[in-house]
């Protein structure tokens, strides 16, 4: 290694040339203060801001999902809520159907109960009075039946006592 | 195989030339790597600024790389320097991008790789261990040379400690720098090697151009772990500064 000042001909060291020095010491800083300005001008600031909207963001979209979670929590309550009251008001409606129409049936019933009671009375009414009409014309014929026979035999019978035999044997 | 043929300069690809016209390096003069220390503060720009113009809360894939690279390093820095570490992140980004598109685009074909330089790395760590050094007594006044008094060690062997201790911390910029420097440039020659390599063996080529394509996957794999060493090494140091040792 050649121990003259290095100008450019191959053998020295470029690195070892002093003469240079000044200059790659000048432009060096040079290059790192302006390096330094960009960076904390514009690169450095505009950089954090944005990690620091985007740490934001995302906290706030967090805190909103959690929003958004306990909503629909809630939602789903007051739907359950509204199913259950629905299925409450329901049963009730149906119950007081069944009783309105338990109470209309139980009228109509009666109704007819009443109807066929009376019905049935009258009838019976009517049956007996025919059962006696009946009666009576079997006594009158038996008894009519009873002097034809006496006077078939030619006794004169008192007809009061005809009578007073057969009402007594119709009756026995 | 001419003799001509086989002239490799590997480190011809290190040399600062004035960007326009011939003549000396002034400490002003725009050089090729002024051209592409530009470069890096342009991708850097598009990276940090361009990517992220939007400021969608849903990234795009530029603004999540940005974002990545963001998180990374702040993650990086408030675990190893604690939170009161933080407040030093954009000076530690700084570093970070700086190196790591500096490394990257060294490798781009034809490019200059600044970092490759130890002057430039030099001046890293200087500032690192400066910075680190007067924000310790900033922080903790005298009591940050406490750092050099290990109390946890027998009072006997304590200043034999010091000493030791000492001499590391002065030491802690060469070999930030030099671990750096060295790592590129060595990738780099060696890239250049096998190109040479490559141009003079005619059909036999086949054999440098695979190696050639191997040590750039590994020169990729460095380009990013340097970067990553120098800035976790950066917040070692800081955390030095940031908290005193008991």
């Amino acid at each position: 290694m050649e121990h003259e000042v290095y100008t450019s001909e191959p053998g020295g060291i470029p690195q070892l040339d002093v003469s240079t020095f000044p200059n790659q010491i000048f432009w060096v800083l040079v290059t790192l203060v302006v390096i330094y300005f960009i960076l904390t001008r514009i690169g450095l600031p505009r950089i954090g801001a944005v990690l620091a909207e985007r740490r934001g963001t995302i906290a706030n979209d967090l805190a909103a999902a959690e929003e958004l979670r306990l909503r629909a929590t809630e939602a789903e309550a007051a739907y359950t809520q509204a199913l259950a009251d629905a299925r409450a008001e329901a049963g009730r409606i149906v119950a007081a159907a069944r009783a309105e129409i338990q109470a209309d049936l139980d009228a109509a019933t009666a109704h007819a109960d009443a109807e066929i009671a009376a019905k049935a009375a009258e009838s019976e009414k009517r049956i007996a009075a025919i059962r006696e009409s009946a009666m009576a014309s079997v006594t009158e014929v038996a008894r009519e039946a009873a002097q034809d026979i006496v006077a078939a035999f030619g006794v004169k019978a008192d007809a009061e006592m005809i009578a007073a035999g057969v009402t007594a044997r119709v009756k026995g | 195989m001419a003799a001509e043929g086989f002239a490799i300069h590997p480190m011809d690809q290190f040399i600062i030339r004035p960007l326009f016209g011939e003549g000396e390096v002034h400490w002003y003069t725009p050089t090729n790597m002024t051209l592409w220390l530009f470069f890096s503060v342009l991708a850097i720009t598009a990276l940090m600024v361009l990517g992220t113009r939007r400021r969608a809360i849903v990234p795009t894939r530029s603004q999540s790389m940005a974002e990545l690279v963001y998180g990374f390093v702040y993650s990086m820095v408030e675990d190893v320097t604690g939170k009161d570490g933080v407040k030093y992140f954009p000076y530690v980004l700084t570093l970070f991008l700086f190196i790591l598109f500096a490394n990257v685009l060294g490798l781009v074909p034809l490019s200059f790789t600044s970092t490759s330089h130890v002057a430039v790395t030099a001046t890293l760590a200087l500032l690192v261990f400066f910075g680190v050094t007067i924000l310790g007594f900033v922080n903790q006044g005298i009591g940050f040379l406490g750092m050099f008094w290990v109390t946890s060690a027998p009072l006997a062997i304590r200043p034999i400690l010091a000493v030791i201790e000492i001499v590391s911390y002065f030491v802690r910029p060469v070999s930030h720098s030099i671990r750096l420097g060295g790592n590129l440039m060595a990738g780099h020659a060696v890239l250049k090697v096998f190109a040479g390599f490559a141009g003079a063996l005619g059909v036999a080529s086949v054999v440098p151009i695979f190696a050639i394509t191997a040590i750039y996957a590994l020169e990729v794999l460095v380009a990013v772990v340097q970067a990553y060493v120098f800035t976790i090494l950066t917040c070692v140091y800081l955390r030095d500064a940031v908290h005193s040792h008991h």
